[in-house]
């Protein structure tokens, strides 16, 4: 066992007390079944009320959100459309693929932040307000961890470009300047609003240094005595190189431009261009990097990223991912100033800045409420082919035990379990039995719902569940009387015994009755009827009484025959066939040729010979024998007559 | 290129039906209603799509529906149906139907009748009686007939409480759904690969015609009538096929069309355009068949109300295009290559389990939890 990396947190469930009672649980796939013993914990004799309930414990809360369950099914889509990814393509098609999916992972979540905040600022009850914005702010700490890792891992930018997205990360996730910005303009004077100095701070702290330039050419309008000031330090900010996508020129001219501009910033700062204006000069300092002056800003960078990134802005444009780490140790530490410690987002950020993306699926698991998030990331990740050396201890690899993990939720879910078959189908090891143990606890309640069990089960040529499956349906059909739809369930398992079972139900019903139930399906029953024999019994026997029915008496009698003949009959069946046999023998023409008749006594003894030979008698079954025996009695000589007129028949055909 | 808009609505959804429009109106679809399975809590939901086009012309929630009301619904719905503009029919998995009436003024829904047992088990292990899943409803004013897991046939009629016929046992294996032929004459499809006419003018409980496939016995999921030619009818069955049959004749289907790779669960001809016809099924997919020849007669607009004079115009100048269009679903020639196929949705993932055509419009419901709609279907 690896040592723990957090103590576990202890959740109390209202009612029980483990103090006086000891208590006992049992695991469920995704639940737990909880409830006090009677057993007292210390040997006090006092009689301690117990309480009443066993208690059904979730892990996994969040899949019972509402909203979430939208996060849930539409990455589904993106999880599939990725496994599918050709494995062919390669090099910038495939990573291009890879970015796409990342965004689209993001923009479900962003998506779901929206909506999730919605619900919170329309809630009545404030006590849910308050849970749906912690929410709110776990999925908003989700993308801004995906966000980074989809640029450091997927995107892999190089130095120059990285501070770019970087830049795009922080702005996308610091983004009360908007309103900030559109409040300021909205006002009659925008340069006497009381936010106007923090929104240019913040809009130079951001590097959008071009809404700088027009919110200082406002200030300048209106305070003509600095506006030489705000000119100088616009056009510094005009001049600020910066690598745009377009174009071409190297990394090594961008520093070295990017070294001239800075000595100019300097010369400006040294030669007290701005003292008049101490804000000016701020700003200028911020356009330095300058640390001291960066941590004064402290309220307006709102987190430690933010100064690393502005940071890097404007002391290393051209940073290279392997010192970023270095970087972001020193702005965190700076950030926190000994204060306070890391909370786990700083944690999880950190590792990604340290590119140990264990560190960061670690962190995350323990960090976050549910297997969503982790797997995944960790499956995307995957696919960029960044974890494959990783083996765990136990299971398969890491994204595999992820996955197992989310989909094992999933199936704890009462409608959710769909979307779990198709992450246990990627999930190579242990996928197929996963979903083999899962899917035989699902209940079903229509047949609508089996059928599509079962289709899960017969993609995936699981026939061993399919059995299952179709026994349990064929079950509940012969306890509600429905011996069609319960033969119907047999044939399509190919479960003989059963279906023997339920023939059987209709033979018994017939001698009750008299007459066949569901014919439409016995009619109809072709190859299937070679399932068991007596099914095939079954389906021949109606066979006769159509015939039967239709005077086809020749036909009639010989099939009539063959069943006892072939013994396909059930010997127990064999006085019925005969009784069947005496209205034929009662016709006004000889049907049973001599032969057959010889056939057809031979059967009855056999029959008369095989009762005689068996068991004490009793009331009842002298009752029995007595009916029995005149039954007997009566084919004897219904035989015999028959036999008599076919000799004749026969004799006299021959003769003529 | 069509429209698709898609909207996750967090509970999986069985059955999408469009309000029907008052006949002679020019009005589009604009609601439709929802049912919803396999939830803890079910629901039957009415959504709106609005014409919000006309207010934000940048079409930024242009199609997207939006909730007017739902009612809590006990058990799946496994069937659902408008029997007129206010009221919709729902059948239940617990064997019970229901009609909900729908107040447009304060959007509610209430139940406004309800037989809660129309479908139950009678066996020697079940005392009293369990309930059997009713799993198919058609409506056709003031009647309702009722199919399920029981083999049974209900007919009722909205405002009264007992069952008008009852048919017990009519049939021993599963009826999966039912479909009016004519107004007393109704068709069953079952699990057993029949397709079963009954007509209530005649008592006992046998059918009066039954067709079947052949040897293989597959299971018929769907079944929707021709709505000019009512002896044309079209099934689905369990392993995707579409099955075209002429009830007039024979015993076995006009035509098999290989079409989808698991359960079709839905298959509707276009109320008003026939040559049109759409199915969905498990594997994810839904598609529109389009029988209708390339000709300059494309559009069939006129082909409802005025065949008459559409006749005389395709006579004098292209006549085999219009036999196509008389029969085209029926035609055993090689013309079956003619039907056009088009997937409707984009990315295929879990069951398409209902669709609804009306106009241009058309809806449909998924297990991936999603409604997807479009409006420009003919575009």
């Amino acid at each position: 066992m690896e040592e723990l990396d957090c103590e576990p947190a202890v959740t109390w469930i209202p009612g029980v007390n483990s103090k006086r009672k000891q208590m006992c649980f049992d695991w469920g796939p995704g639940e737990m079944l909880l409830c006090e013993t009677s057993f007292n914990k210390k040997d006090a004799s006092e009689k301690v009320p117990s309480c009443p309930f066993i208690y059904i414990i979730r892990k996994d809360v969040d899949v019972y959100s509402k909203i979430l369950r939208k996060l849930f099914n539409e990455s589904h889509g993106i999880f599939i459309g990725l496994q599918r990814i050709e494995e062919e393509l390669t090099g910038k098609s495939r990573k291009a693929q890879l970015v796409r999916v990342s965004k689209n992972y993001r923009s479900v979540i962003r998506a779901c932040m929206e909506e999730m905040h919605q619900v919170a600022i329309a809630a009545k009850d404030p006590a849910i307000g308050r849970q749906f914005s912690s929410q709110v702010s776990i999925l908003s700490a989700m993308e801004l961890i995906w966000n980074l890792c989809e640029i450091l891992f997927i995107e892999v930018a190089p130095a120059g470009p990285l501070l770019l997205h970087l830049l795009d990360w922080v702005r996308l996730h610091v983004c009360e300047v908007d309103s900030l910005s559109a409040d300021v303009l909205g006002s009659e004077n925008p340069s006497k609003h009381e936010s106007f100095w923090n929104l240019v701070t913040v809009l130079v702290l951001q590097g959008r240094l071009d809404e700088a330039r027009q919110m200082l050419s406002k200030e300048a309008d209106a305070n003509p005595s600095c506006a030489s000031m705000c000119r100088i330090l616009g056009d510094l900010m005009r001049t600020m190189p910066i690598l745009s996508p377009g174009n071409t020129q190297t990394l090594t001219e961008l520093e070295l431009k990017w070294q001239h501009w800075r000595e100019e910033c300097e010369r400006h700062l040294q030669d007290s261009t701005f003292a008049a204006s101490p804000r000016l000069e701020s700003l200028c300092k911020i356009m330095l990097g300058d640390e001291a002056t960066l941590l004064e800003h402290k309220e307006l960078l709102s987190n430690w990223y933010h100064f690393l990134v502005t940071r890097l802005l404007y002391s290393n444009p051209t940073v290279k991912p392997i010192d970023l780490h270095f970087y972001a140790q020193s702005s965190l530490d700076m950030f926190l100033g000994g204060e306070s410690s890391p909370e786990p987002l700083d944690n999880i950020l950190m590792a990604a800045f340290e590119f140990d993306i264990h560190q960061v699926i670690k962190e995350c698991s323990i960090a976050l409420s549910n297997w969503w998030f982790v797997a995944h990331l960790t499956d995307l990740l995957d696919h960029c082919r960044l974890l494959q050396s990783h083996n765990l201890y136990f299971g398969s690899n890491m994204r595999e035990f992820l996955l197992l993990e989310y989909a094992s939720g999933l199936f704890a879910h009462h409608s959710l379990w769909q979307l779990g078959v198709d992450y246990f189908d990627y999930c190579p090891e242990l996928g197929r039995v996963s979903l083999e143990l899962h899917i035989e606890r699902i209940p079903l309640n229509t047949e609508q719902k089996a059928l599509k069990v079962l289709r899960i089960c017969e993609q995936r040529q699981m026939t061993e569940q399919v059995r299952s499956i179709c026994k349990i349906l064929a079950m509940k059909a012969v306890r509600n009387n429905r011996l069609g739809s319960a033969l119907s369930w047999s044939i399509r398992a190919k479960d003989a015994a059963f279906a023997t079972l339920v023939s059987d139900r209709f033979l018994r019903d017939y001698c009750e009755r008299g007459c066949f139930s569901d014919l439409d399906l016995i009619d109809n029953l072709g190859p299937a009827m070679m399932l068991s024999d007596r099914l095939t019994f079954l389906g021949k026997y109606r066979e006769f009484h159509r015939l039967y029915g239709e005077k086809r008496f020749g036909d009639a009698a010989s099939l009539l025959l063959s069943l006892m003949t072939s013994q396909i009959a059930p010997r127990s069946f064999w006085m019925t066939l005969l009784t069947d046999a005496l209205p034929l023998l009662e016709q006004k023409q000889v049907i049973f040729s001599s032969e057959q008749t010889y056939e057809l006594m031979r059967c009855l003894e056999h029959l008369a010979s095989a009762r005689t030979g068996c068991g004490e008698p009793d009331a009842q079954r002298l009752q029995d024998d007595d009916v029995e025996t005149t039954k007997v009695e009566m084919l004897r000589l219904a035989l015999a007559r028959n036999l008599a007129r076919a000799i004749i028949r026969e004799g006299s055909l021959e003769g003529s | 290129m069509e429209e698709i808009y898609a909207k996750f609505v967090s509970q999986k959804i069985s059955k999408t039906r469009w309000r029907p429009v008052p006949s002679g109106s020019l009005q589009t679809a604009e609601t439709f209603a929802t049912g919803s399975w396999d939830n803890e809590e079910n629901c039957v939901s009415l959504w709106s799509i609005g014409d919000f086009g006309n207010l934000d012309p940048d079409g930024g929630f242009e199609g997207d529906h939006q909730l007017l009301c739902d009612i809590r619904h006990h058990g799946d719905v496994m069937d659902l149906q408008f029997f007129d503009q206010e009221r919709i029919v729902a059948a239940s998995s617990t064997g019970c139907v229901t009609v909900f009436l729908h107040h447009p003024n304060n959007q509610t829904l209430s139940v406004h009748q309800q037989w809660p047992a129309a479908h139950h088990h009678s066996g020697p292990g079940s005392p009293s009686y369990s309930r059997a899943p009713c799993t198919g409803i058609v409506c056709d004013n003031p009647e309702i007939v009722t199919v399920g897991e029981d083999g049974r046939i209900n007919l009722f009629r909205v405002d009264h409480k007992e069952a008008v016929r009852t048919i017990d046992n009519a049939d021993s294996s599963t009826l999966h759904a039912v479909t009016f032929l004519r107004t007393p004459e109704i068709v069953t499809v079952n699990s057993i690969g029949q397709l079963k006419i009954w007509d209530f003018r005649q008592q006992g409980s046998e059918p009066c015609q039954i067709l079947s496939l052949t040897g293989d016995r597959v299971p018929l999921h769907c079944v929707d009538r021709h709505p000019n030619q009512q002896h044309v009818v079209a099934t689905g069955g369990q392993d995707g096929m579409l099955s075209i049959w002429d009830v007039r004749q024979g015993t076995m289907p006009v035509s098999l069309l290989k079409a989808h790779e698991a359960e079709m669960w839905e298959v509707h001809f276009h109320p008003s355009n026939p040559e049109h016809l759409f199915t969905c099924s498990e594997d994810g997919s839904l598609w529109h068949w389009d029988a209708s020849t390339n000709g300059p007669e494309k559009s069939s607009l006129f082909h409802q109300g005025g065949r008459s004079t559409f006749l005389s115009h395709s006579i004098s100048n292209q006549a085999s295009v219009h036999q196509s269009l008389i029969s085209s679903w029926l035609s055993t020639d090689p013309a079956k290559d003619r039907i056009e196929i088009t997937s409707l949705l984009p990315s295929r993932t879990l069951s398409v389990n209902s669709l609804d055509v009306l106009g241009p419009c058309l809806v449909c419901g998924t297990d991936a939890e999603a409604i997807y709609v479009t409006r420009q279907l003919f575009s």
